[in-house]
């Protein structure tokens, strides 16, 4: 009885801390939402939308520069490093699924995925700042192209990898060439989960602020050009959190409150997207 | 499909003439096409070969001037160019190891708690927030760690810790004021509350891929639920667990944002915790910028090539380890 009593006695304690573990953990992260909502909330107003960032001691401005930059690099990123990405996922699960290639690919393309981001600056910064003279916009782009590919070929390949292979042999059945099974059969397929991969791409770049600090640099002024220093909003958040200036500091806040809210809107579209594609 | 094709190809040819010619063009779309994703797919290993040559080639001037002196030695001075490694990796290890003292069990215990604990409704709601969080950037974990969290900790938790641990013989050295707000364990706490839903979530997708006959298994035996997770879950998932683990610490080792802000960065190993400090990347983060050209930058990137070589180490086997589990599992 003693014994039943003491197992009895260890499992409330164990999952008596398993549920604090639970309570502490969602109390914090809840908190530093909370916090971030009620921060940002209170310098939310159109100008934060039509007006550039202001300078010190300056009551007025709005992060314009810092959105259009950040919009601007995200999308060129995406644009050089998704077709790449695609067409690694497509030989791994098309052509090449049985080869050690693909191991190899696989297991170096996971470390990517997980590679600190500062480092990929560092690398941008070695071979395209460096040599070409300066700053910009291109740079910054490279760089976030870079974290882009390793997160398309990892969701491409598992989509592609989740096609029936029926769909395939049937289409083979009519005569269909591969290249052409795969571009009319497969990627259509999988073309819930593939654009699942591009959004959680999407949603990983537009916060990353280490590799854009020493190649896209930032700008202080309204500016579309990708050979100039540019403006992003998590640059500008960082540079701003730091100023003792506090209309600065407020439109960090409401920044940061920005890029969640635009990366939390992606992730669920995302995750809707992949759970109706592996139903 | 070739009739088809040979329909819409030129007319007035005869037929035998279109259907080589259309399985000519098939033929040379499909090698094509094979050769631009093969190539595609070595573009991967390019770029980490291309990583790691540039960032040697960057590193070179400082690491063939300081040699071996540079992974040991404390100095860091722009003026008399003397540059060494010891006090940001020193930082980098220890805030990381702060972060998965207190990550690993709290993400553990959520995950336990979201697998056999939870009520069924509350189960995939909290499932998905705490899988939502894990994406968020950590530059807002940096913002709120400088503005929130860091003035709180100077006012409680740091003049508690110094008082409750002044009487302690060593543990007053680790715990020794005064309480700045930014220092070690600051940056320590918020990579914490960064990798923790990776951690939970990592960990909950392992402990779902335990057959459920096994766990019914020991509870048909009267086990009771610690039990079950002790003597079944744990041990049947120990290499995906400890795969998720190291999956977190290497994103602990390289994260740059949560940490600038709060770590206070000065370029110093104290036996206290409470000190400030800095890690590899907020040194890179504040200094690559304005460094001059020559041996400053050179050792700036000498230190993101340390960097890059520690995460690849950690990260290679993580992947090991979770590779070891899908094994199993199959």
């Amino acid at each position: 009885m003693s014994l039943y009593a003491a197992r009895k006695r260890s499992n409330r304690i164990a999952m008596g801390l398993c549920t604090v573990a639970a309570v502490f953990g969602i109390v914090w992260l809840v908190l530093i939402l909370a916090v971030l909502v009620w921060e940002g909330v209170s310098g939310l107003s159109w100008r934060v939308f039509t007006e550039i960032t202001p300078s010190m001691g300056s009551t007025t401005g709005g992060l314009l520069n810092a959105i259009v930059g950040s919009l601007m690099m995200v999308f060129f990123a995406v644009l050089i490093g998704t077709p790449l990405g695609l067409l690694a996922g497509t030989y791994m699960a098309e052509y090449g699924r049985y080869e050690k290639l693909t191991h190899v690919v696989r297991f170096i393309n996971d470390i990517l995925l997980s590679a600190p981001s500062i480092v990929i600056g560092l690398f941008i910064y070695e071979i395209l700042v460096a040599p070409f003279g300066g700053f910009s916009g291109w740079a910054g782009s490279a760089a976030l192209a870079v974290i882009v590919i390793p997160v398309v070929v990892r969701t491409t390949e598992d989509m592609l990898l989740l096609v029936p292979g029926q769909l395939r042999e049937a289409a083979a059945a009519l005569g269909l060439p591969r290249s052409v099974i795969i571009k009319q059969v497969a990627y259509k397929a999988a073309l819930a989960g593939i654009v699942t991969g591009i959004l959680l791409a999407v949603a990983r770049i537009s916060g990353e602020t280490a590799p854009l600090l020493f190649t896209a640099l930032s700008n202080n002024f309204f500016s579309t050009s990708m050979t100039q220093p540019i403006a992003s909003l998590p640059v500008v958040i960082y540079n701003f959190t730091k100023t003792p200036d506090e209309n600065m500091q407020q439109l960090a806040w409401t920044g940061a409150l920005l890029i969640t809210f635009a990366v939390l809107v992606m992730s669920i579209i995302a995750r809707a997207l992949s759970t109706r594609m592996k139903k | 499909m070739v009739d088809v094709a040979i329909k819409n190809a030129a007319h007035g040819r005869d037929e035998a003439e279109n259907r080589l010619r259309v399985l000519e063009r098939f033929r040379r779309g499909d090698k094509f096409f094979f050769h631009l994703t093969r190539s595609a797919a070595f573009l991967v290993l390019v770029l980490l070969f291309a990583i790691v040559a540039s960032l040697t080639y960057g590193a070179w001037p400082a690491l063939s001037h300081f040699g071996f002196d540079f992974l040991i030695s404390q100095s860091w001075n722009a003026n008399t160019e003397q540059f060494g490694a010891l006090a940001t990796i020193y930082g980098t290890l220890v805030t990381s190891l702060i972060a998965m003292l207190i990550a690993v069990p709290v993400g553990i215990g959520i995950a336990i708690f979201l697998t056999e604990l939870c009520p069924a409704v509350l189960r995939r709601p909290i499932g998905i927030a705490v899988e939502l969080l894990a994406g968020i950037p950590s530059i807002i974990y940096g913002i709120w760690g400088f503005f929130v969290f860091a003035p709180v900790l100077q006012q409680t938790l740091q003049p508690f810790l110094i008082s409750l641990f002044a009487p302690v013989p060593v543990l007053n050295a680790l715990f020794a004021g005064p309480p700045y707000g930014l220092g070690i364990l600051t940056a320590g706490l918020i990579l914490a509350i960064m990798v923790l839903p990776f951690i939970a979530s990592v960990s909950r997708d392992v402990f779902e891929t335990v057959p459920a006959v096994m766990k019914e298994a020991a509870y048909g035996l009267g086990c009771t639920t610690w039990e079950v997770v002790r003597n079944v879950v744990i041990p049947h998932t120990r290499a995906g667990l400890v795969g998720g683990v190291m999956l977190a610490l290497g994103r602990a080792l390289g994260e740059t944002m949560a940490v600038t802000f709060v770590i206070g960065n000065a370029r110093q190993i104290s036996a206290s915790i409470l000190q400030p400090g800095t890690t590899i990347s907020a040194t890179i983060a504040l200094e690559y910028a304005e460094a001059s050209e020559g041996l400053y930058r050179s050792s700036l990137v000498a230190l993101g090539l340390i960097l890059f070589v520690i995460s690849f180490i950690v990260l290679a086997v993580a992947r090991l380890m979770l590779a070891r589990l899908n094994k199993q599992e199959a």
